[in-house]
């Protein structure tokens, strides 16, 4: 297959303080009446004399038309999922978001969360039922909330769920909790937060699985519960998940299923068969919400009933055929974000289990699974490109391109700013550690026809072979992109980084 | 076996292009296996595989029979457009200019994610112009992609005060929202017993409204690692003595947190200016829809300092140099910190957030400038004062404090249900917008649970979109309802 000659939109395009005139105007806000305006008198009347604001916020003066132009102009340097075969962004199931979707969501865009319940029927019951019905099935979890609102946030919830239960439970001493490297690294970092102490546990080279063993001697009177990620960030499930909540348990511990990426396993596997006492699913990737650049997305946590008490408050109730918000909780972990999370994503994800059903959820689970053997198939042909520990890979794999760095000097930094010049998105590489040296992780999932699996596998295939054949060009890639590579070194030096425009202007000496 | 069932039928979906069998056949046999059910199992012991299809309703394939589906469901909400709401209390409705929808809802910024910084220039630089924005506002010269929500920026910014200064009190005044003040608990909380933080919190003046400056006084010690406070606070009331509360917190060697709402600051001080040494606050006001509280958007800001960025849980996009000269590149700062990197001993933790609304915020401040932010201020300030005037003017209501901004708690001689149940069935009667006959109105937010002190009160909220028409209607209505 025969890469594209693409070339990125490079417009070269300012800081939108440099683009300021002064005196232009963007938008003009509603002034108030004149009948207010005599009423209350002058607004700097309203304002305590030593909260009025003396010099003006110093932000650009632009008509509309030059602000729209250049935030435009940015969007088209961006290379959005739905511009192109997005698969190398693997951890993260870019997968398609119906635009259909999109227009439904908006119909909540005016809705206050706070309004009388009887005028919020509509997206109680979408988010209810969406529980209820689908992630209930889907999960084998009894109850849900989506007031967590992203993925890592969802797996904080849990290890606030958890150091509360324990605390119920008169055993306050519980402040160990277990993960695995292979986890993302939300199921270590969320727990710390939350005050426990996290025990790590390291793969075995060949498996690329913790062993059973080493669970069994990292619990004890002190564990509070495991936070895991199955399929691994690897793509390899644990075979033994079961055996090891039945441990966990054993020590008198939760266990916590991050099922972020549960693309391959939908209609599957599922955790209430293997032992889990509460979950979360992202349903920015999973559930087909658009990734919005980074946000807003969602976690929908689910529980066992025997946890329900706990979750944050309010929750979506339905009685007497009417969904109601629940604030009368006294076992609830309070709140981890305001209102009830991101609704709209919730919104995206009803219709889109909606359009899909039981056989297309399981038809996009194995197109995914599918897509990952097939994509395994071309990968390992390339010349550089190995694939530590044995075994199929579910959903994604954790390839390494050590031997093309140690043959070519080339490596995955390098790889990844060429790949972009053949329009494909730079790759996800992994998490820290890396464990795997120059790794990347592509994810296939179902959004992906096989001719675009094809494109991507050429893409990096050529750019492997420039490797060999003039590694200078992949190392000074990109080449046409939006722009040119970067060179600047002072990303931890307080004397150089500039995280706003007016530290730039004062340390390039600009005022 | 169910499994074995399902993968002989076709089922060829729009969303699944290799679910055409053919397709599936020939790269099954690429593969070289026989099926999906053979790979699963390869892959998952058989004991847990679920072994049948799942129960779930039958698919809508039809978008235009999906659309209906749900529109159906939806026409059971009533919106803000429908109704008259002086709800805000965390979440507020102000007008969101055409550009800022049309830009947060590109392709490019709504489906990207996670990749480069030179295939997503512009994804970086379109954040690094909001942190730009941000920080003018607030006159502090770092952010980051901003977080969740206000209370979640509140929550890491304590923690960032108590690592700075190695002490484990932060004290709170009652003012702030308590929806806010449950997520700051749970973030000060700790499985361990000896990493806990206390939150102590402090009383606020009744007469004002404002931070009890004695109470606040007697409070501060040795232990305190940070005041945080709210300008304006979650009762709407302007912080007059902000400086004071800084100054006393600084006194003590504490730092001084403040979380603000950014529509603000056209007209009020910015943080930076009454010696606010981490900022944060909610970026919802500023472009973006309120999507039943989906439109939360945390911000964290601080001066550029090593100390302060070393203790950021986000990600700080930071400006670079290309390979060619005067081109601009971005990558993040100190990344190491981040529970990307650093896991379990990262600064808190940061994950996908909101940084679409970051953007959208970024051109609702391009648009609006700084003649746009002071007129907008402006108008608010003179609109919700009109609204409360004439509230108070009504026998059994009573707006007990003066000094506010958007927001103000009136207090009626009878219970705040009550009172919002006879609005949300009222036509506006004596209203001139003609339109709006016959529409109910959604009362301010009952504070008689979280502030009994305060009566019977509701919290309004009044910004530009309320026009005098529907003011007055609402003091027509409530008199009649008060009556």
């Amino acid at each position: 297959m025969k890469v594209r000659e693409y070339h990125a939109p490079r417009w070269s395009e300012p800081i939108i303080h440099e683009l300021s005139t002064r005196g232009e105007r963007g938008f003009i806000p509603p002034r108030a009446e004149p009948k207010v305006r005599a009423k209350v008198g002058p607004a700097e009347g309203l304002i305590p004399e030593a909260m009025r604001r003396r010099s003006a916020p110093g932000l650009p003066e632009l008509s509309q038309a030059q602000v729209l132009r250049h935030y435009l102009r940015l969007s088209q340097m961006t290379l959005g999922m739905e511009m192109e075969i997005d698969l190398g962004v693997g951890t993260c199931t870019m997968k398609y978001s119906p635009k259909v979707n999109e227009e439904l969501a908006a119909l909540i865009a005016d809705v206050h969360p706070l309004q009388p319940e009887e005028t919020m029927q509509g997206v109680l019951e979408i988010a209810y039922e969406f529980g209820d019905v689908f992630l209930r099935e889907i999960s084998g979890m009894d109850a849900f909330t989506y007031q967590p609102p992203g993925g890592s946030a969802g797996c904080y919830n849990n290890a606030l769920i958890m150091r509360k239960y324990h605390r119920d439970n008169g055993e306050p001493e519980r402040d160990e909790v277990v993960t695995t490297i292979f986890s993302h690294p939300c199921d270590a970092a969320t727990p710390a937060t939350a005050g426990f102490k996290v025990i790590t546990l390291y793969p075995n080279p060949e498996t690329g699985l913790p062993s059973t063993e080493a669970l069994k001697e990292a619990v004890g009177p002190r564990t509070a519960g495991i936070f895991v990620t199955n399929p691994e960030d690897t793509g390899i499930f644990n075979k033994n998940i079961d055996e090891w909540t039945g441990i966990v348990h054993d020590a008198g511990g939760l266990c916590s299923y991050d099922q972020a990426n549960a693309n391959a396993i939908l209609g599957v596997t599922r955790a209430r068969e293997a032992g889990f006492d509460m979950l979360f699913f992202n349903l920015h990737k999973t559930f087909s919400s658009p990734h919005g650049s980074s946000g807003p997305g969602s976690a929908a946590v689910g529980v066992t009933s025997d946890l329900e008490e706990y979750l944050p408050v309010p929750v979506i109730v339905k009685r007497d055929g009417a969904y109601r918000l629940d604030y009368d909780r006294p076992k609830s972990i309070g709140k981890v974000r305001d209102f009830m999370g991101n609704l709209q994503v919730v919104l995206r994800s009803y219709a889109w289990c909606m359009a899909m059903g039981a056989r297309g959820l399981r038809e996009a689970a194995e197109a995914s699974m599918i897509n990952n053997q097939y994509l395994a198939e071309k990968v390992k042909r390339i010349k550089g490109v190995s694939l530590p520990f044995t075994g199929r890979r579910l959903d994604q794999a954790r390839w390494s391109l050590e031997k093309l760095k140690e043959e070519t000097g080339v490596g995955v930094a390098d790889v990844n700013r060429r790949i972009v010049d053949y329009g494909v998105q730079s790759m996800f590489t992994s998490h820290h550690p890396w464990l795997v040296p120059e790794p990347f992780t592509p994810e296939p999932c179902e959004t992906y026809s096989k001719a675009d699996i094809d494109y991507w596998c050429a893409a990096l295939e050529t750019v492997c072979e420039e490797a060999y054949s003039d590694p200078e060009l992949v190392k000074a890639a990109p080449h046409r992109s939006s722009n040119h590579r970067v060179v600047f070194d002072g990303f931890d030096d307080p004397e150089r980084w500039a995280m706003s425009w007016r530290a730039y202007k004062r340390k390039r000496g600009k005022d | 076996m169910a499994e074995c069932d399902m993968e002989k039928e076709s089922f060829v979906h729009p969303y699944i292009p290799n679910s055409v069998p053919e397709i599936k056949r020939e790269m099954l046999r690429v593969i070289g296996a026989g099926g999906a059910h053979e790979l699963y199992m390869e892959m998952i012991p058989e004991r847990l595989l679920l072994g049948r299809p799942m129960d779930l309703p039958e698919p809508i394939l039809s978008e235009l029979d999906l659309r209906r589906h749900v529109e159906s469901i939806l026409s059971r909400n009533k919106s803000t457009d429908e109704y008259v709401s002086y709800l805000g209390a965390g979440c507020w409705r102000h007008y969101v200019p055409k550009v800022c929808e049309e830009i947060a809802g590109r392709s490019e910024f709504l489906t990207a994610y996670a990749g480069g910084s030179h295939s997503d220039l512009g994804r970086y630089q379109a954040n690094f112009e909001f942190q730009s924005l941000i920080c003018e506002l607030l006159g502090m010269e770092v952010s980051g992609i901003p977080t969740y929500d206000w209370g979640s920026a509140a929550g890491n910014a304590v923690r960032m005060a108590v690592r700075l200064t190695g002490r484990r009190e932060v004290l709170v005044p009652q003012n702030v929202s308590p929806a806010r003040l449950s997520i700051i608990r749970n973030f000060c909380d700790s499985a361990s017993q000896t990493s806990r933080i206390e939150v102590r919190l402090v009383d606020y003046d009744p007469a004002t409204g404002m931070v009890d400056l004695t109470d606040l006084e007697s409070k501060l010690s040795e232990d305190t690692a940070a005041v945080y406070f709210e300008n304006p606070n979650y009762l709407g009331v302007i912080e007059a003595e902000g400086a004071a509360v800084s100054d006393a917190a600084h006194d003590c060697g504490a730092e001084c947190v403040c979380g603000v709402d950014p529509i603000s600051l056209g007209v009020l001080a910015a943080p930076a200016d009454y010696g606010v040494d981490i900022a944060c606050g909610e970026a919802q006001p500023l472009g973006i829809h309120m999507h039943a509280g989906g439109g939360s958007c945390g911000f964290i800001a601080s001066r550029d300092e090593e100390r302060y960025v070393a203790e950021y849980p986000l990600r700080l996009v930071c400006v670079a140099d290309t390979a060619v000269e005067g081109e601009y590149g971005f990558g993040q700062a100190l990344y190491e910190r981040t529970s990307y990197i650093a896991r379990e001993n990262a600064k808190d933790w940061v994950g996908t957030t909101t940084a679409l609304w970051g953007i959208a915020a970024a051109v609702y401040m391009s648009l609006l400038g700084p003649q746009g932010m002071r007129e907008l201020g402006e108008t608010i300030l003179q609109k919700s004062h009109y609204a409360a005037a004439r509230l108070d003017e009504l026998e059994g209501a009573r707006v007990p404090f003066k000094t506010f901004f958007k927001e103000f708690p009136v207090a009626f001689d009878r219970p705040v249900d009550e009172v919002n149940e006879a609005l949300l069935g009222h036509g506006i009667i004596g209203g001139k917008d003609e339109a709006l006959l016959g529409h109910g109105i959604i009362g301010g937010k009952d504070l008689s649970a979280e502030y009994p002190e305060l009566g019977d009160a509701a919290l309004y909220c009044v910004t530009e979109v309320h026009s005098l028409g529907v003011m007055d209607g609402l003091a027509a209505a409530l008199r009649e309802v008060l009556a």
